[in-house]
């Protein structure tokens, strides 16, 4: 079985499994759509490996996977699986398990029915049919519920259910759909370190939708992040924390978000510096970039206009000659969060030891130059990571 | 759990009580009126006292009704099972018909669907004897008149719309997930809608048929005008009673119970399904 490190680097790529190509989700007339829910969505995902849809509410992500499912039509564009276009398939046809928001138990039957039903439809002997059930709910925690009806289940008993129905079933592709949502938080991180070895462990492909960022960066292998329809970037989460494609995408992923500010950028013969504007009585500061080849054609031109991004973790307090005022600061029992108001406006950081600066105090910060993140000013493309740059 | 105090159960009691007399009463007495003769029935004072007599339904059921004017002959049985044949016949067709087009109207949106629906709902609203005349003319241009497929047609008017809309509530509430669980497990849509969407609906199926039968049981005008005697349900042929010689209370108490009875029968035996229903619990996702 397979160590997951937290940080580890993605696992190796294997063959493509599946293949989104430029697909469109239309809802209402087709000649004037009410909705674009999806637009030109590409995505591929390998033989083996967990992709994570992230993104709020309404961002498409849930349609993507029912499209995948064959729930919905796909309006435009392809969708491969193991090498057979399925877009056009009925669901029954496209060899795909799937484990729904809703659980969609069936009533009428007892828990452990629920989770045999496939099996026993696929005339699987009753040794093997024993054998899976009992596998996959000691893994799932669902051994006491098992002659239960669904309707005497909670929440999260019914969605074990029903994720237990997915994964006990053999199937080209596995889709669940908020897979954890309602479990209590001790169970769902103890749960998530399981299915995802069980994924692995089968050499399972699995997509599946999720508005939570720890469990996306928990189970996933790489995540698709979606906003308004559009799939921003797709990478390990460790890249979409260090390598945001765009300023969406930065300020979307960690926790607390970025930090942003308008910017001017100066180059000096190679050299670069970040200068932030003060505002009225609050007074600005600059970051030193130091010695960075720009590339001809690059945005990062003297004088041009960026948004500087920061992530919280990486500002450093007490040290340097930025000085900011402290608005507010919160020891959430193994960090610190520290709220500075800089060039008229708030910039969080976050500390692992306490930090004893008490408020309308004067605080000393600095940003360190590798942790710069610059954005172009116009479409929030990423432009400049650290020493990397960008295109 | 509320908690009822004694004074709140005999008051409940009571006003239960008073409930069920207002609305047992006027069966009791029809069933009481069944076993008298003419003379007891129209007695006064009225009287709980009498010699009971199976005269009435010795009448009904060999089809000899002995008047002061004379011997007449009723068809009562054969109008009961006209009743039986015509009822279940249209229940029949209207769910076969009337499922699937609840089952679409509930699941797919499609151009005019809703104006569809409504105006299958609206053939409740339209007044019987308005439809008749016009329907009375094509009936006997189509040869239609008096035949058992005419009849039943037209009893679509009265099943059709309540199974469509009652069925389609219940589909309604099923969430598509647990029919797309289903599909996606390797299931046609259509062993789908059989395995899954019938069963988990099958309370409101159960409800609509049992309404949809009483419905056209207790229907009148429709066979009064376009069936003859042969083929016309209790409900016309009770008319017989009303006799040259007077109203033959007895005869007519006696066949109120007797085709009470099937409906009665009909009613006990579908409240097992309504109650499955009510406690399989949540059918919503």
């Amino acid at each position: 079985m397979a160590k997951q490190a937290p940080e580890q680097p993605a696992r190796a790529p294997a063959a493509v499994a599946l293949h989104l190509d430029a697909v469109d989700k239309f809802y209402g007339d087709p000649a004037n759509p009410a909705v674009h829910a999806v637009k030109n969505f590409s995505m591929e995902v390998g033989q083996g490996e967990i992709v994570a849809l992230l993104g709020s509410s309404g961002c498409g992500k849930t349609s993507t996977l029912r499209m995948i499912a064959g729930f919905e039509t796909v309006s435009r564009g392809e969708i491969n699986l193991a090498g057979r276009q399925i877009d056009s398939l009925p669901p029954a046809r496209r060899n795909v398990a799937m484990a729904f928001e809703g659980y969609s138990l069936y009533p009428p039957l007892t828990v452990r029915d629920n989770i045999a039903f496939a099996l026993k439809a696929a005339k699987l002997e009753q040794s093997e049919v024993k054998r899976k059930v009992d596998h996959i709910s000691a893994l799932l925690e669902i051994e006491p519920i098992l002659d239960k009806y669904p309707s005497s289940l909670s929440g999260g008993q019914q969605q074990r259910a029903s994720l237990a129905r997915a994964l006990i079933r053999k199937a080209d592709l596995y889709l669940l759909d908020e897979p954890m949502s309602q479990l209590e938080p001790q169970l769902r991180s103890v749960l998530r370190g399981r299915i995802k070895s069980y994924l692995i462990e089968q050499g399972l492909t699995s997509v599946f939708v999720t508005h939570d960022q720890t469990e996306a960066n928990a189970l996933a292998d790489r995540i698709a992040v979606m906003e308004d329809g559009v799939l921003q970037q797709i990478a390990s989460p460790a890249e979409l924390k260090d390598r945001p494609a765009n300023l969406f995408v930065a300020t979307f992923i960690g926790e607390p978000p970025m930090n942003v500010f308008p910017a001017k950028l100066s180059v000096n013969g190679g050299h670069l510096s970040i200068a932030v504007e003060g505002a009225g009585s609050a007074s600005g500061f600059s970051v030193e970039l130091g010695e960075i080849a720009c590339p001809p054609g690059s945005a990062l031109q003297d004088g041009a206009s960026v948004h500087l991004g920061v992530r919280p973790h990486s500002v450093a307090l007490g040290k340097g000659d930025t000085r900011g005022l402290v608005v507010s600061n919160q020891w959430l029992g193994d960090q610190t969060h520290v709220v500075i108001e800089t060039a008229g406006q708030a910039m969080v950081a976050v500390s692992y030891g306490r930090v004893e600066d008490a408020l309308g105090a004067e605080i000393a910060f600095s940003i360190p130059p590798r942790a710069v993140h610059l954005f172009a000013e116009d479409d929030g493309r990423a432009l400049l990571h650290g020493r990397e740059v960008v295109g | 759990m509320h908690h009822t105090s004694t004074a709140e159960r005999i008051l409940r009691g009571f006003l239960l009580t008073l409930v069920l007399l207002f609305f047992l009463f006027p069966i009791f007495w029809i069933f009481l009126m069944s076993f008298q003769t003419n003379e007891d029935i129209l007695r006064i004072p009225p009287s709980l006292f009498f010699t009971p007599t199976l005269e009435n339904y010795i009448a009904l059921i060999s089809g000899r009704l002995s008047t002061v004017a004379g011997d007449l002959d009723i068809a009562f049985m054969r109008n009961l099972w006209n009743s039986v044949l015509l009822s279940s016949l249209s229940v029949g067709v209207a769910l076969i018909l009337g499922v699937p087009a609840a089952y679409a109207f509930a699941r797919f949106k499609f151009r005019l669907g809703e104006n569809i629906a409504f105006t299958l709902l609206s053939f409740r609203f339209a007044p019987p004897l308005l439809v008749l005349l016009p329907l009375s003319l094509y009936f006997s241009e189509l040869g239609l008149s008096d035949t058992y497929l005419g009849l039943v047609w037209v009893y679509q008017l009265i099943a059709l719309p309540l199974i469509l809309w009652i069925v389609r509530g219940y589909f309604e509430d099923i969430s598509p997930d647990i029919e797309n669980a289903y599909r996606i497990d390797g299931h046609s849509w259509a062993t789908t809608f059989r395995k899954i969407a019938i069963p988990l609906a099958r309370p409101g199926i159960a409800a609509a048929s049992l309404l949809a039968f009483i419905f056209c049981w207790n229907n009148f005008v429709f066979a009064l005008v376009l069936a003859s005697a042969d083929k016309q349900p209790v409900t016309v042929g009770a008319l017989a009673f009303v006799t040259a010689s007077g109203i033959q209370y007895g005869q007519v108490a006696a066949a109120i119970v007797l085709s009470v009875t099937p409906t009665l029968m009909l009613a006990l035996y579908a409240q097992r399904y309504l109650v499955e229903g009510l406690s399989l619990g949540a059918v919503k996702g």
